[in-house]
């Protein structure tokens, strides 16, 4: 992964790419959502500021997941009417991806199902459906409506054209060592699932976390 | 850089400062000057709820009070008071939300005295049933069902990583294998499952170095470890030890008591009826060597249908020590409808426990009642004779402390099962008030 730089359309400030082919970051000083064009990034919106959080995760902090390091890249904030949560995008060092969720201090690990299955379109979801997604049998507990909160660093999609998406959070079965869970995302329409495990921070290794005031 | 930890906001409903400690983690807050709860995710802390709980309550751990509980630190942020009603009464326990930015949630709950130290388990337990009692397993460890109770939110005070109302109200099921309790709380929306390890007062005022003692726990609670029933276990183990110990002893005594006769007479005679006084002699005197020990005085005696008294004293012809006993001789038999009987014995053994070596003679005084117009018996003397006795009683005295603690153990088991739905209907007199 070499950083790539790029100067800001709005500010003119250099951004510093972690990940060369990021779709959409937003400038760390002007908080300008930028998305690339070819070489070039285009404005195509602002994000008002975060919502002070007590998250240790920030952009930059490091960590090895199932031999494989990865590096926080980007973070999405969603809301919904009974919470929130961030959602931190990774790249990995063999170059693949996945998804960070910390909600209410629970941190868990996703990345896209490779054998999804046959996913249910929107309107057909209800909690307690079953589905069997990368050999795991799952079942839908809650659905969460949420809309963006925000969003910071370099995500491989675009967000600005997005305001609400769909969310069927999954429980799995219990067996196994490890609480697996799945969600299926239909923020683009189709329904993509991610498969994933809660862990413990300490269990990422973690390094260049955020530091907290007193702790 | 560091970031900041607390996030200062304004009660939109009496503007007073309320602090935000977890941040973007909290879902709610507690206004503490007016007691209303706030959406803390909103800029503006809009009002979800304005205070309404029936009576106000103090935590023993001040919010904002910081400790350390198996060595990582933890800030008390939020605090509320639940009330479950069984049998007509209301049973009020206190929850502590315990944050740490770097670690998330832990909860510590307090009842009567008795603590728990509880985190929020992700994986959904399996339940099977032993017989009526469900079972929860859970890493391989056993969780026997203990009671369900519909719980209610009363009391609520700081922060909370979930929407909390007065009056909220779940299911909860408890499941024990003390230390250890497995909780499963049921909404009509989610289930959620939670691992407390029981702690004491005083650990948990060690851990946040409250001032003062901890107040001291009451009863038996559902999770509280039996510190009896491994100590009976160990203690058990012991005795048995001490039995072969003891075996061992009663074997080497056996096998190495030199059974000694110093002394024994002839065939005697006396004549029945006489005064005791008129028929007492002394032996010719014998000699005791070698250690101090035992000696047994045998009295042999022909009686039939009828009893014989000895008064016995042994003197020691030096010091002039002397050990008086007597014995008591009867045989009785006789035939009834079941058959043959008979009752006493012709012989007797007296012990003196331990006499030192020296010369002695035994002055006697028999008396006898016997349908016969003679009596014969026959005194024998032995030294260093084995006997159970102080063996016997050594194994019952070293058997009390396990007996004691076992049935503490199986106190402590039963007062706790007391207070579960399984509790013997023993107290059912109780539901008539």
């Amino acid at each position: 992964m070499t950083a790539r730089t790029a100067a800001c359309p709005n500010c003119g400030a250099t951004i510093e790419f972690r990940w060369s082919s990021a779709v959409q970051t937003v400038c760390p000083y002007c908080k300008a959502v930028l998305v690339r064009r070819d070489l070039d990034l285009e404005k195509v919106g602002m994000v008002s500021d975060l919502p002070p959080t007590s998250s240790p995760i920030q952009l930059g902090t490091e960590g090895r997941w199932q031999n494989d390091g990865f590096v926080v890249v980007g973070r999405i904030v969603y809301r919904y009417d009974r919470g929130g949560w961030n959602e931190w995008y990774l790249r990995t060092m063999h170059g693949g991806d996945a998804w960070l969720s910390d909600a209410q201090g629970d941190i868990a690990i996703s990345s896209s199902a490779k054998e999804p299955g046959l996913l249910p379109a929107a309107d057909h979801l209800r909690v307690g459906q079953q589905y069997v997604i990368d050999g795991t049998r799952f079942r839908v507990a809650s659905l969460t409506r949420a809309h963006y909160a925000g969003v910071e660093g370099e995500l491989p999609f675009t967000t600005w054209d997005r305001d609400e998406s769909l969310f069927a959070d999954l429980d799995g079965d219990g067996s196994g060592d490890t609480p697996r869970f799945a969600t299926i995302d239909y923020s683009d329409g189709a329904p993509v699932a991610y498969v994933g495990t809660y862990v413990e921070l300490e269990q990422l290794a973690p390094k260049n976390l955020r530091r907290i005031e007193g702790w | 850089m560091s970031a900041p930890a607390v996030a200062s906001l304004t009660c939109p409903q009496c503007g007073a400062a309320v602090e935000l400690r977890t941040l973007d983690q909290a879902l709610s807050v507690v206004c503490a000057s007016c007691g209303s709860i706030l959406d803390a995710r909103d800029p503006n802390l809009h009002v979800l709820q304005e205070f309404q709980a029936r009576q106000k309550f103090t935590p023993q751990i001040p919010l904002g009070t910081r400790g350390t509980l198996k060595g990582e630190k933890w800030e008390v942020v939020g605090y509320q008071v639940r009330r479950a009603s069984i049998d007509g009464t209301d049973y009020f326990w206190d929850e502590y939300v315990l944050f740490n930015p770097y670690k998330g949630f832990r909860y510590l709950t307090q009842y009567d005295g008795h603590w728990n130290d509880v985190q929020v388990v992700k994986t959904v337990p399996k339940q099977t049933m032993h017989g009526e009692q469900p079972v929860i397993t859970l890493h391989d460890e056993t969780f026997k069902h203990f009671q369900t109770a519909t719980a209610y939110t009363e009391f609520v005070l700081g922060e909370f990583p979930w929407q909390v109302n007065v009056g909220d109200k779940v299911i909860a099921r408890d499941f024990v294998a003390p230390p250890r309790m497995l909780s499963e709380e049921r909404t009509d929306d989610e289930t959620t499952w939670s691992l407390g390890t029981y702690m004491t007062g005083d650990q948990v005022w060690a851990a946040f170095a409250l001032p003062g003692k901890a107040p001291h726990a009451r009863g038996v609670y559902a999770n509280q470890p039996d510190v009896y029933k491994p100590l009976a276990g160990s203690m058990a183990k012991r005795y048995l030890l001490f039995v072969a110990i003891i075996a061992a002893l009663v074997f080497i005594r056996l096998v190495t008591a030199s059974r000694e006769t110093v002394f024994a007479t002839n065939a005697q005679f006396l004549r029945p009826g006489a005064p005791a006084d008129s028929l007492a002699f002394v032996t010719p005197s014998f000699t005791l060597r070698g250690r101090t020990t035992d000696l047994e005085v045998t009295t042999e005696a022909q009686v039939d249908n009828g009893w014989a008294y000895f008064e016995y004293a042994l003197v020691n012809e030096q010091t002039g020590t002397t050990y008086e006993f007597g014995r008591e001789v009867s045989y009785y038999y006789g035939r009834d409808e079941d058959g043959n009987w008979s009752e006493g014995s012709r012989r007797d053994h007296a012990l003196l426990p331990s006499v030192p070596a020296g010369q002695y003679f035994l002055r006697v005084a028999p008396e006898a009642q016997v349908p016969t117009p003679f009596l014969e018996y026959r005194i024998v003397v032995r030294r260093d004779v084995p006997t159970y006795t102080p063996y016997l009683i050594a194994l019952a005295l070293l058997a009390l402390p396990p007996i004691l603690v076992g049935l503490r153990a199986w106190g402590m088991e039963s007062a706790r099962w007391k207070e579960s739905d399984y509790a013997p209907s023993s107290d059912d007199d109780d539901d008539d008030e």
